[in-house]
């Protein structure tokens, strides 16, 4: 056999964009974008300089943050937060429920399939922020406007989410149940819920988390809650009462989570 | 009699009817309470007459001041800026995070992996508007305080993602890189990495669709972008320009999701 | 040449893989391994080349021992045992040539694998294995897109870019119709011979690992039960081994169903 000579090179060929002229054209256009951005930003390096110190002193507030001098309207917040965050999370699921099953494809008639969908669209293309500041222009401000806001937000997730899980179930489940002659309301209690339940419960626990982390945001714009509180402790730079509000809002939110991952095992 | 050794079908045991119940009627006495709690200070009347509010700020918002376009490309392509290198700065420290924190990758479980962990609680439990609040408190208004908030805040649900995805690769693809003798960077190199880099991609797109969305309102509290022009608009009660506003957002965030949804079809 | 001297297992949970086991193959001769599920011949694959850490007993490869290195000597001892994987364990969406350079992963220094800078040897090398296993036309493809076969045969040119001096092989065939499995069982063979490899291949298919191998070895709960010429693993021997079976069935159907199959030209015949 005659010796064979192979290549002594090798380079790796392009995975995603093959086209050369598109993989130069997309490299420097992401490199011009790059340098126009980073020009966009303007940096008053002195206004940071000033600021390092301040932001020292943020940082020794979080380290030793400071319960008891606004403790009143740290409570005060709080209370608020929660309870919004309780009651929306509950009128959310109660709503997103008939919502979520309107907008499966597999259930619902086209009519009643569009109208569900488009209110799943309104809630989710606005942040809740937004929401917040018209719904506390029509409501007033205070906690009640927040619990409409997070309510509003909780729809559209819930609803997408529960929506797209149903149109996933198992297609004969349902249709053994129809098989034995059930009725609309007998399939989606006995084929289409012991298969989302478990789902539904997750998806439950896991809103209540983002609906308390929101709740601690749209206080600034006067919709109530743990909020207002941070807003005002920060005006004042009271950054160690900044730092034991950010420190509750870390801690409930690790509970929410280590509870909610307790409950979804005990659930399934 | 037979019939008493006929064996009765019972839907649940007696025990697990009445923890049920329990649960259920706990949870619906807790949201009673809360509800009440949150709306104690709640003046109703301003409730009742929020039809009236509503049509008539639909009514000022009619028709959008379409002129006011002129004066929302600078804000809008600051927004986009704060979004895209907010996200880039997030996922730039989010990878390294990731690694000490998935429980395979990282170098000491009882010492770094509890600290990456409290570093993703403490960046997600805590939304980009509060720490854009600290940040304009701290540096200054500006592009630079909204895109180290919307970094701030992408740390943490970058790498909870990817530490997951990490914790979840084939171990035997590693394990036989590992058998040629590579070492600790060769083996995340050539074993970890191809493995979680569509994860990467489609979670850092994910990220920056959400960060488009977060950016608009970051100037609500001087961080740059859209929200300053909101806020202006808001303090004057120009409400048809808040609802060109709102128009300009939505087509950003249409936009933004159709691109994200490409990419992560591209990269999958 | 390699030498195991009393190796032991225990793991953490109490359970013994392996106690005391000794034996040595000479360069250039192929052990079978065989045993039932769980006898521990996994783990002895795996505490040659350390990916599990043996608990007592010496692996002496041409006079080192393994069992004592660390760190980058464990590396280097590493690199000198090519080994192939159950289920091929490539690296799916790294093209097959990345496949096959990993091989040189102990060698070279990790800002050149980063880069993908390989030597024009080391390339070459690939090139020339790609070529022996059949495989030239798919050095770009990524690895998923071949078939079982096909990425078996990556597996085995990965093992062999190494240079190893020594093949560790986990149940190769696992997962491989029986055509395929004869034709990367004759090339893992062939490959040894040509390079006076020595091998210790761990199987499941007993009549594979007669036609295939030179030695057998049986291990049962973790000791070894068999070490010898594959013709002397009669029917007996195979009961000390798995337990009582009607070994004589097995022979007479798997005889039957091989004369039925047609003969196959085999690109790795001429290894």
């Amino acid at each position: 056999m005659a010796v064979q000579s192979y290549p002594g090179r090798w380079k790796r060929p392009p995975v995603l964009l093959t086209n050369p002229f598109w993989r130069r054209a997309i490299y420097t256009g992401a490199l011009v974008y790059l340098v126009l951005a980073l020009q966009s930003v303007e940096i008053d390096w002195q206004r940071v300089w000033l600021g390092l110190d301040r932001g020292w002193k943020f940082i020794e507030g979080f380290l030793v943050p400071d319960f008891t001098t606004r403790w009143r309207d740290i409570r005060e917040g709080l209370v608020e937060s929660l309870t919004m965050t309780l009651t929306s999370t509950v009128a959310g699921i109660l709503v997103s429920v008939p919502i979520g099953i309107g907008a499966a494809r597999n259930l619902a008639p086209a009519p009643i399939y569009l109208v569900c969908r488009s209110i799943i669209t309104l809630s989710r293309s606005f942040q809740e922020v937004i929401i917040a500041i018209l719904l506390v222009a029509m409501f007033g401000f205070g906690p009640f406007a927040g619990f409409l806001t997070l309510s509003f937000a909780t729809i559209g997730f819930l609803s997408k989410l529960l929506a797209e899980d149903i149109e996933e179930c198992d297609r004969s489940q349902i249709e053994a149940i129809r098989a034995t002659g059930a009725g609309w309301w007998q399939v989606v209690n006995y084929a289409v819920q012991p298969q989302v339940m478990p789902r539904l419960v997750g998806l439950s626990l896991y809103r209540l988390d983002i609906n308390f982390r929101e709740s601690a945001v749209i206080g600034i714009v006067g919709a109530g809650g743990i909020g207002a509180t941070l807003n005002t402790a920060i005006d004042r730079y009271e950054y160690d009462s900044a730092g034991a509000i950010l420190i509750i809002i870390i801690a409930i939110v690790l509970v929410v989570e280590y509870s909610s991952s307790w409950i979804r095992r005990w659930v399934q | 009699m037979t019939s008493t050794s006929a064996p009765v079908w019972h839907y649940r045991t007696p025990k697990q009817t009445l923890l049920r119940w329990l649960g259920w009627f706990s949870l619906v006495a807790l949201t009673v309470f809360s509800w009440q709690l949150m709306n104690e200070n709640t003046i109703w009347a301003f409730v009742s007459d929020a039809p009236e509010q509503a049509a008539d700020i639909g009514d000022r918002m009619f028709p959008p001041a379409w002129g006011y376009t002129g004066q929302l490309w600078q804000p809008l392509w600051d927004t986009i800026n704060i979004a895209t290198l907010g996200t880039l700065l997030g996922v730039l420290f989010a990878v390294p995070v990731a690694f000490l924190a998935a429980s395979n990758t990282t170098p000491s479980t009882r010492f770094v992996r509890p600290l990456a962990l409290l570093v993703i609680v403490a960046s997600r439990s805590i939304n980009s508007l509060i720490w854009a609040l600290l940040l304009v408190a701290i540096i200054g208004p500006g592009l630079l305080a909204g895109i180290i908030a919307i970094g701030l805040r992408s740390i943490g649900f970058v790498a909870k993602l990817l530490y997951e995805a990490i914790e979840e690769i084939d171990t035997s693809q590693v394990e036989a890189v590992r058998a040629t003798g590579a070492s600790g960077a060769q083996v995340i190199d050539y074993a970890i990495v191809p493995q979680i880099l569509p994860a990467f991609w489609g979670i850092s797109v994910f990220r920056w669709d959400i960060n488009i969305r977060e950016s608009t309102i970051l100037g609500l509290v001087g961080a740059g972008g859209l929200g300053i022009q909101l806020n202006a608009s808001l303090a004057t009660l120009a409400w048809n320009q808040v609802a060109m506003i709102f128009v300009v957002i939505l087509f950003t965030v249409v936009v933004s999701e159709w691109v994200s949804a490409k990419v992560r079809q591209a990269v999958i | 040449m390699l030498e195991l001297d009393r190796l032991s297992k225990t793991y953490a949970t109490g359970d013994t893989a392996l106690s005391q086991v000794s034996f040595e193959v000479p360069a250039g001769q192929v052990v079978g391994l065989i045993g039932p599920s769980g006898a521990g011949k996994s783990t002895l694959i795996r505490c040659i080349n350390r990916l599990v850490e043996p608990s007592g007993g010496k692996v002496i490869l041409s006079g080192t021992n393994l069992v004592t290195l660390r760190g980058n000597a464990l590396r280097r001892a590493r690199r000198r045992i090519g080994m192939i994987f159950q289920e091929y364990a490539l690296v799916e969406r790294l093209t097959v040539m990345e496949n096959v350079l990993s091989g040189r992963l102990g060698y070279v220094p990790a800002w050149r694998s980063f880069l993908r800078r390989y030597s024009p040897e080391d390339v070459a090398k690939a090139f020339s294995l790609l070529e022996q296993v059949g495989l030239s036309d798919h050095f770009n493809k990524r690895a998923d897109a071949l078939s079982g076969g096909q990425r078996q045969r990556v597996g085995i040119a990965r093992a062999l870019e190494q240079d190893p001096e020594l093949l560790l092989v986990d149940e190769p065939t696992a997962s491989l119709d029986p055509k395929t499995s004869r034709q990367i069982m004759r090339l893992i063979g062939s490959a040894c011979r040509k390079r006076n490899l020595p091998a210790i291949i761990n199987i499941h298919d007993v009549l594979l690992a007669q036609q295939f191998t030179d030695r057998i070895i049986g291990l049962k709960a973790g000791e070894v039960v068999f070490d010898g010429k594959p013709e002397a693993l009669t029917d007996q021997v195979l009961t000390r081994i798995y337990g009582d079976e009607d070994w004589t069935r097995m022979r007479g159907e798997e005889n039957a169903g091989e004369e039925s199959q047609p003969p196959t030209v085999d690109l790795a015949e001429g290894l």
